[in-house]
């Protein structure tokens, strides 16, 4: 496989701090929330970008509101910068807190109404058969967003349509925006209802850099689905299966605490 | 119309970026283009919301998508998709309602769509068609196919009088002339009053015309139009639509933005999704007051001096 920017990268364990250190930044000097779930979503974008993309691939991001995981990623490949994270949220930016619809190139679509990704994504994958040019798509979802039954109706169709040049890659971290999934609208397991459709399923360690590029390199004669076991704020103990995280802004105290514990936990 | 629908998008159908998505509807209509299309017509199944989704993937990698369904399920189920998916992006899919208006009659009004173009050109770019004769939808289809806009095409069927020779296409049709007041009609619902009209005696008979391309910002007035408004003063507008959000209320906007005054103004328009009893087309038209004789019945109003202020 060839990344994004022509070079097959493979990350190492300080990048993937670097990449979180530089989300808790943008978020905190734009004063932003929705930091847990993007800290569970961060680490497969990373892989998927910087190991996984080609130049021709498209990656959709259905949960839309891990933009910031999404921001950080095309930093961390040199496709955004500084500056550009720096307006992030902020009036006349392009990085809105959701994906923009024009202004950066690797972002195919505005999202962030939750349901539509995976169509979407399926959209894509069926104009890459159509053309007949390998070109790969990756879907990341949340695990909540599986309430919405559009993103049922595109399984069904990716599913009847054998859409192997697609993989959905499942944010599963458990917790939604006001209760944890299986308090809110229980299919728990997920998996076990994914389990009768015609597609490769995958349950891994959302945080186990080797276990997400062994399931990506998995068999791919069907669609592709990823279970990411994740935890949402993972990396930041006080952040880590706590639901508030879901929406707060971190105070400079907790800014501080959290880069000391990545930096902490790099060094050892 | 379905069957001029079919033989203009076969014939368009050897573009080989073209793909035809219908949401399982098309049976004893369309297997013409399926056999041609092959692989490029996809039957998406009862599943509205991700067929307009997968249309815009497909037209983000430059696809030149065409999506069909009844017309409610085409625009209505599925709108926040092409909201955020299709115009957001200004992808030029086109959407194609079959029924529109009472077009499905006594079937109800969940089959009903009287609230479609409103809705739709609320969204960026959207351009809308409501082809008026069976014999419009070849350039319907070759218009809509050339635009760069998304485009929704409401089909209904043609209803021209016994006889009548169909004019050429064009977005704003005069269909009868005559000293009488100024009548426009929006689609289909124009044939029923042709024959009425042309049976008026000429100082009585309006200055009739059919309208295909909305909104009027894409599709600006003719200058005789606006010349035969102008001094006539005595204005109607039918329409199969709702009244918020339908072809009157723009069209009453653009000419006070032109210092075009209309001193009477009367306006047909689709009155409820349902009523007491269910019926055909007609019947809810006679309902709804569409019908030609509630239309004739204006007509004489007009012609009064007091006239249209008290009815």
């Amino acid at each position: 496989m060839i990344g994004i920017m022509g070079i097959k990268t493979k990350l190492a364990a300080e990048d993937f701090f670097a990449a979180r250190k530089r989300l808790l930044q943008m978020h905190f000097d734009s004063g932003v929330g929705h930091i847990g779930g993007n800290l569970s979503a961060l680490d497969a974008m990373l892989i998927v970008f910087h190991e996984y993309l080609g130049a021709e691939d498209k990656f959709v991001l259905s949960k839309g509101h891990s933009a910031g995981a999404l921001y950080t990623a095309l930093w961390s490949l040199g496709r955004l910068q500084d500056q550009d994270l720096k307006l992030f949220h902020k009036d006349n930016t392009l990085l809105a807190g959701h994906p923009p619809a024009k202004g950066v190139a690797d972002i195919p679509f505005a999202t962030g109404s939750l349901g539509h990704g995976l169509s979407l994504a399926a959209g894509t994958a069926l104009a890459f058969q159509l053309k007949g040019n390998g070109a790969q798509v990756f879907c990341l979802t949340s695990d909540g967003e599986w309430q919405e039954g559009s993103t049922w109706e595109a399984l069904i169709f990716a599913c009847h349509h054998r859409l192997s040049n697609l993989t959905v890659l499942v944010d599963h971290n458990n917790l939604q925006g006001f209760g944890s999934t299986s308090e809110v609208a229980s299919m728990s397991p997920l998996w076990d209802r994914l389990k009768g459709f015609d597609a490769y399923l995958q349950i891994i360690d959302g945080h186990n850099p080797d276990a997400i590029r062994a399931a990506l390199e998995g068999e791919s004669q069907r669609l592709r689905i990823i279970i990411l076991r994740t935890v949402k704020g993972h990396g930041v103990s006080f952040m880590e299966n706590r639901m508030e995280w879901h929406y707060l802004p971190l105070s400079e105290a907790q800014f501080k605490m959290a880069i000391e514990e990545i930096e902490g936990s790099h060094k050892c | 119309m379905r069957k001029q629908l079919c033989d203009a998008l076969v014939a368009r159908a050897t573009k080989s970026e073209m793909v035809f998505l219908t949401g399982d509807l098309g049976f004893m209509a369309l297997e013409p283009l399926q056999e041609t299309l092959g692989q490029r017509f996809i039957n998406a199944g009862v599943a509205e919301q991700n067929m307009v989704s997968v249309a815009a993937g497909l037209a983000r990698q430059g696809f030149e998508v065409w999506v069909y369904s009844i017309a409610p399920f085409c625009y209505a189920r599925p709108f926040e998709q092409i909201r955020n998916d299709i115009t957001f992006h200004n992808l030029p899919v086109k959407l194609i309602g079959n029924g529109g208006g009472y077009g499905y009659g006594v079937m109800g009004p969940t089959h009903h769509a009287i609230e479609d173009y409103g809705v739709l050109l609320t969204l960026p770019d959207m351009s809308v068609f409501v082809p008026v004769f069976d014999e419009d939808m070849e350039a319907v289809i070759a218009r809509a196919g050339a635009s760069s806009r998304p485009a929704y095409i409401r089909m209904g069927r043609g209803e021209p009088p016994n006889g009548y020779t169909v004019p050429a296409y064009a977005p704003w049709r005069q269909l009868t002339c005559g000293s009488g007041p100024v009548v426009i009609a929006v689609g289909p619902l124009a044939g029923t009053y042709i024959d009425a009209f042309e049976q008026l005696p000429v100082e009585y008979r309006p200055n009739f015309w059919v309208v295909t391309e909305l909104p009027i910002e894409q599709n600006p007035l003719p200058t005789e139009l606006a010349n035969q408004i102008e001094k006539s003063s005595s204005l109607c507008v039918a329409e199969e639509h709702v009244r918020h959000g339908g072809f009157g209320s723009d069209l009453l906007l653009y000419l006070a933005e032109k210092n075009i005054a209309v001193r009477r103004f009367r306006h047909l328009y689709a009155r409820a999704h349902h009523f007491e009893r269910y019926g055909s087309q007609n019947f809810l038209r006679r309902q709804s007051a569409l019908d030609v004789d509630s239309m004739l019945a204006i007509l004489k109003n007009f012609s009064t001096p007091e006239g249209s202020q008290h009815d």
